[in-house]
């Protein structure tokens, strides 16, 4: 019977701790065998590029970070208005769990775009719009944690920061747009960002593989961080004292 | 509504028995304005170029330096507890404190910009853009800084993790506003930036009480 499942059997910790213990290898197993496929491809496969040569190769993690960097905002900001509208303890453990790995990714591809600009633009950092609104997406991240962080009531914590990643989230769309816009009244730098369109075929596949890669190591690493919150949090109750008994 | 001109009212009577608050808030402004040309140089030219921008991030951080005040006192001695609970909505309560706070600390701001334009050297018609687009432009920083206030309501370390939360949210205040000047004096127009920072301000005029309420709700929990 339809109406027989319980749709929020897995809301609760004490059943869903179990659970993502039983699903983290699998993902983190997955995102290390698509991370050496990818990378197999990336360094062996794909052809040297004809205007960059070697050093285009850093696109295959750089785009995969920066995708991920925004789709995980976007996702922990979903976890945040699913945790205000019903009040599920679990979904502002997941939006906690997913900021770290989120923010990592954001810095990762400045990094990793850096290291890209320096030999193809001469330059390591360029004031263009994309670079300057993944930095402000890394300071969105910074403030969400540091806001978090900074309040000792969990529950209190968990529900301010999840109003901040929402009305992050609805900003989003207004910062990048002004930022192009900026960058446009100002002239840019002369360099372009926007690459050749055409692509080989296997340089998309080694970047499908290795985004892939990096998406199943954001939800094993969710996973791992959630189950630590979850065991912190609940530590007065029943389940984890059994647990902790259990090991010994 | 009679709450609501209680409530301004109450706030501004406030802030000017407090004068020494307020006049902190403008110093901090002039001083931060007078440390640019003193580090950058004092080259005319330079200076005219940089005046738009470094005139808003200095209000941008004055009005910031003030936020913290905007819920703190009533929420350390219960008040804010007390209008939490009246009959009136508190997105209504909390536009009216928002609507004070600007009152009282960024229209100053407003009104001494034209001076230190002047110490830049900026052009008559540059400085009257530079005013407007800070008059719209600061109500707006008054109603985001609100919400980031509200979260961070009796937190340690609440300014600077105020600075923190409010800086990417207040960068298309920024761009459109210092960039009204230089639009103009490149001959785009000056039309553009302000109906976007009007229509900015209209959204968040509706949105960000509602914001501030639920985060002084979260904080008062």
């Amino acid at each position: 019977m339809f109406s027989l499942i319980n749709w929020f059997r897995f809301a609760s910790p004490q059943t869903f701790y179990p659970l993502a213990g039983r699903m983290m290898p699998w993902f983190f197993g997955v995102a290390a065998g698509l991370a050496a496929a990818g990378l197999y491809i990336g360094f062996f496969v794909a052809p040297t590029d004809a205007q960059q040569g070697q050093v285009y190769r850093v696109i295959f993690i750089h785009v995969a970070a920066s995708w991920l960097s925004m789709f995980i905002y976007l996702v922990m900001a979903g976890w945040a208005a699913i945790g205000l509208a019903l009040n599920t303890r679990l979904s502002f453990m997941m939006a906690r769990a997913l900021a770290p790995t989120g923010a990592m990714f954001a810095f990762l591809s400045l990094w990793t775009g850096a290291l890209w600009g320096k030999p193809t633009w001469g330059a390591w950092w360029v004031w263009d719009a994309r670079l300057t609104s993944e930095l402000i997406l890394l300071f969105l991240y910074l403030g969400v944690m540091a806001l978090q962080a900074a309040i000792d009531d969990p529950r209190r914590g968990d529900r301010a920061g999840a109003l901040l990643a929402i009305i992050g989230a609805i900003n989003v769309p207004i910062i990048y747009f002004s930022v192009i816009w900026w960058n446009t009244l100002h002239q840019g730098a002369s360099v372009s960002v926007t690459r050749a369109p055409s692509m080989a075929k296997t340089m998309l596949w080694g970047m499908l593989l290795m985004s892939l890669a990096c998406w199943m190591y954001s939800i094993a690493m969710c996973l791992a961080r959630a189950r630590c919150i979850m065991l912190e949090r609940e530590k007065h109750t029943g389940w984890v004292a059994e647990l902790a008994g259990g090991g010994r | 509504m009679n709450a609501f001109a209680a409530i301004i009212r109450r706030d501004l009577l406030l802030a000017l028995r407090r004068k020494s608050d307020l006049a902190m808030t403008l110093f901090f402004f002039i001083m931060v304005a007078s440390l640019f040309p003193l580090a950058i140089g004092p080259e005319a030219a330079q200076l005219r170029t940089i005046a738009p921008g470094v005139l808003w991030v200095a209000a941008l951080l004055a009005s910031m330096l003030s936020l913290p005040r905007l819920f703190e006192a009533d929420y350390l001695d219960g008040s804010l507890e007390q209008l939490a609970l009246s009959p009136q909505p508190l997105a209504l309560i909390a536009l009216a404190k928002i609507l004070a706070h600007w009152l009282s600390s960024c229209v100053p701001l407003v009104v001494l910009a034209p001076l230190l334009a002047l110490q830049y050297g900026l052009e008559p018609r540059a400085v009257w853009i530079l005013c407007i687009s800070l008059a719209l432009g600061t109500p707006l920083l008054s109603l985001l800084g609100a919400i980031g206030a509200a979260l961070t309501l009796g937190v340690r370390g609440g300014g600077v993790l105020v600075a923190l939360l409010l800086m990417p949210l207040y960068v298309p205040v920024l761009i459109f506003g210092a960039g009204a000047v230089d639009a103009d004096a490149s001959g785009l127009g000056v039309g553009a930036n302000l109906s976007l920072i009007g229509a900015m301000l209209a959204a968040s005029l509706f949105l960000a009480p509602l914001g501030t309420a639920s985060a002084l709700r979260i904080a008062l929990e």
